[in-house]
């Protein structure tokens, strides 16, 4: 694969054949440029690109294509995520061409956390399309430089087409079909939930390999380290679709408050070694949540510095 | 069906606050049968609204009445000639109802006493559950005839999404997940094939966002001329 499909550097570290390690993080609750500035010192260097969430969780936040277009005038690579919640397929489109324009290369297409989780529970949700209409409505505008309806773009966007996984969302038996028709809509790489059930993981990871799945497209784990066990306790509660083992809890309380949280990185780091081995698996997307300054020490010592 | 909901008696004691002589109008149509604005449902409210009127100290003149259908001019003429006779009317109808009577009759003032809440029908007794978005495309043989349209919280046409779990919808804990269903149905039938390509993008004209709908049976309406 000599010609890449967007040019981004995560399409470059991926197809050149490297472990990708990407980050993330959430613009703020305000306008406030200077905090996410500081947040970008963290992640330079650190990782191959930074997905810029769009009002995760439905809470209110900067737009993540500003935040995307203020990440790319800092020299940090964005993956500009993008929900059906909040855009029906004009202001999809429009913003996608927009974000071309202002130097975006990736996208990671998602329908969103259900507005009743946010903060403006009355809010009315759009649904125009899906996240794999969105997956192949990038691919379309990429691929044969048109809109929906057909007609010519001036300057088709060119983006490496991202989407997402959960593994443990329930019936795990149709997980993988999902991820199938994901990449059979074109997605180029997949960016999966953050994985706690490792067992249940490499159950799903078998299944993907046996349907070659993994040979269409990138799959790049996703990993959260916990900061006490309160955090686990609260995630596995509150936030749908997370699978936490009672054992992983265990051992976050098995330790004294004070050092939870290098336990929590030391779990993390030992996921990510098992997932440089593990078939199929061509990277890890680190969800460190305001945690960002703990990322340059994550890559560190889970070796995956320096970035190529 | 339409299923409906009653408003809390002290929203509609406050629509009538400065009124004296009310109608509480029923219909006979689905509000009926999800025993909302029945003639049952009319006489109670009628009293209830007596009664608390009373205790306020502000009596009021209250009599009900139900119609045949209060979405149908040939039954909503029917009260021609009592209409005037009131301070406003209260229907019970869906939002259908009270917009009919508004239409015909201009000079007086009619408010809603429910809340029409969705195209659907009764799981058990007292429990009903909506079935259907009136998008104006229906295709739920795509879907082993179940609606993800209406009945997903998102309207995935490629579900489940990442929330779904033991068969619940993050949404509410007394919510199925639709897209479960949908699932394990085409599994048991030999037909997950179905759900593996990418449906194409749902044309939404002939749901509301093409603007109020009408439809319209040429061969009736040649027949009414």
């Amino acid at each position: 694969m000599t010609e890449t499909k967007s040019g981004s550097n995560l399409e470059k570290v991926l197809t050149a054949g490297h472990f990708a390690f990407t980050g993330e993080c959430g613009p703020p609750k305000g306008a406030n440029a200077q905090h996410l500035k500081e947040k970008f010192k963290y992640l330079k260097g650190s990782v191959d690109c930074v997905n810029m969430t769009d009002n995760q969780t439905a809470v209110v936040r900067m737009s993540s294509l500003a935040g995307c277009a203020l990440m790319v005038a800092d020299g940090l690579e964005p993956n500009f995520q993008m929900v059906c919640r909040d855009r029906n397929r004009l202001a999809m489109m429009s913003d996608i061409l927009g974000a071309y324009a202002l130097g975006v290369r990736n996208m990671l297409c998602l329908s969103g956390d259900h507005q009743s989780f946010g903060n403006h529970p009355e809010a009315k949700n759009v649904h125009d399309i899906d996240s794999m209409q969105l997956i192949a409505l990038v691919k379309k505008m990429r691929d044969e430089g048109k809109f929906l309806n057909g007609e010519e773009i001036d300057v088709p966007p060119k983006m490496f087409i991202g989407a997402a996984c959960n593994p443990f969302a329930d019936p795990f038996e149709f997980r993988v079909h999902r991820l199938a028709t994901k990449i059979s809509a074109g997605a180029d790489f997949i960016q999966t939930q953050c994985i706690f059930n490792m067992d249940k993981f490499r159950d799903f990871m078998k299944q993907v390999v046996d349907k070659g799945l993994h040979e269409r497209c990138y799959i790049l784990a996703g990993v959260t380290p916990m900061k006490n066990a309160g955090m686990a306790n609260f995630m596995s509660k509150y936030v749908p679709g997370m699978d936490i083992p009672d054992s992983l809890i265990k051992r976050l309380k098995g330790v004294d408050k004070r050092d939870q949280a290098e336990e929590g990185i030391k779990i993390a780091l030992e996921q990510i070694q098992e997932f440089k081995e593990m078939e199929g698996v061509a990277g890890v997307h680190l969800m460190a949540i305001e945690w960002e300054h703990k990322v340059p020490e994550i890559a560190e010592r889970a070796g995956v510095l320096p970035r190529p | 069906m339409i299923v409906a909901d009653r408003k809390s008696l002290e929203e509609i004691l406050g629509m009538v606050a400065d009124r004296e002589k009310i109608l509480i109008l029923g219909c006979k149509g689905c509000v009926t049968v999800c025993n909302v604005g029945g003639l049952k449902e009319a006489e109670i409210l009628a009293s209830t609204v007596r009664i608390a009127r009373k205790k306020e100290g502000k009596p009021v003149e209250v009599a009900h009445r139900v119609l045949e259908r209060q979405c149908d001019n040939e039954y909503v003429t029917q009260l021609a000639d009592t209409v005037a006779d009131y301070d406003a009317v209260v229907s019970m109808a869906c939002g259908v109802g009270p917009q009919f009577l508004s239409e015909m009759y201009p000079d007086q003032v009619f408010f809603p006493a429910v809340n029409t809440t969705f195209f659907g029908g009764a799981v058990q007794h007292g429990v009903w559950e909506e079935r259907c978005a009136g998008c104006g495309a229906c295709g739920i043989h795509l879907f082993g005839g179940l609606c993800p349209i209406a009945r997903c919280a998102k309207s995935l046409l490629h579900g489940p999404c990442g929330g779904s779990a033991n068969g619940i919808c993050e949404v509410h804990k007394d919510t199925a997940c639709i897209w479960d269903a949908i699932v394990k149905k085409k599994m048991d039938t030999g037909h997950l094939e179905d759900l593996v390509a990418v449906k194409p993008f749902k044309d939404w004209r002939t749901a509301r966002d093409g603007g109020p709908r009408r439809s319209i049976r040429e061969e009736l309406v040649k027949g009414n001329i």
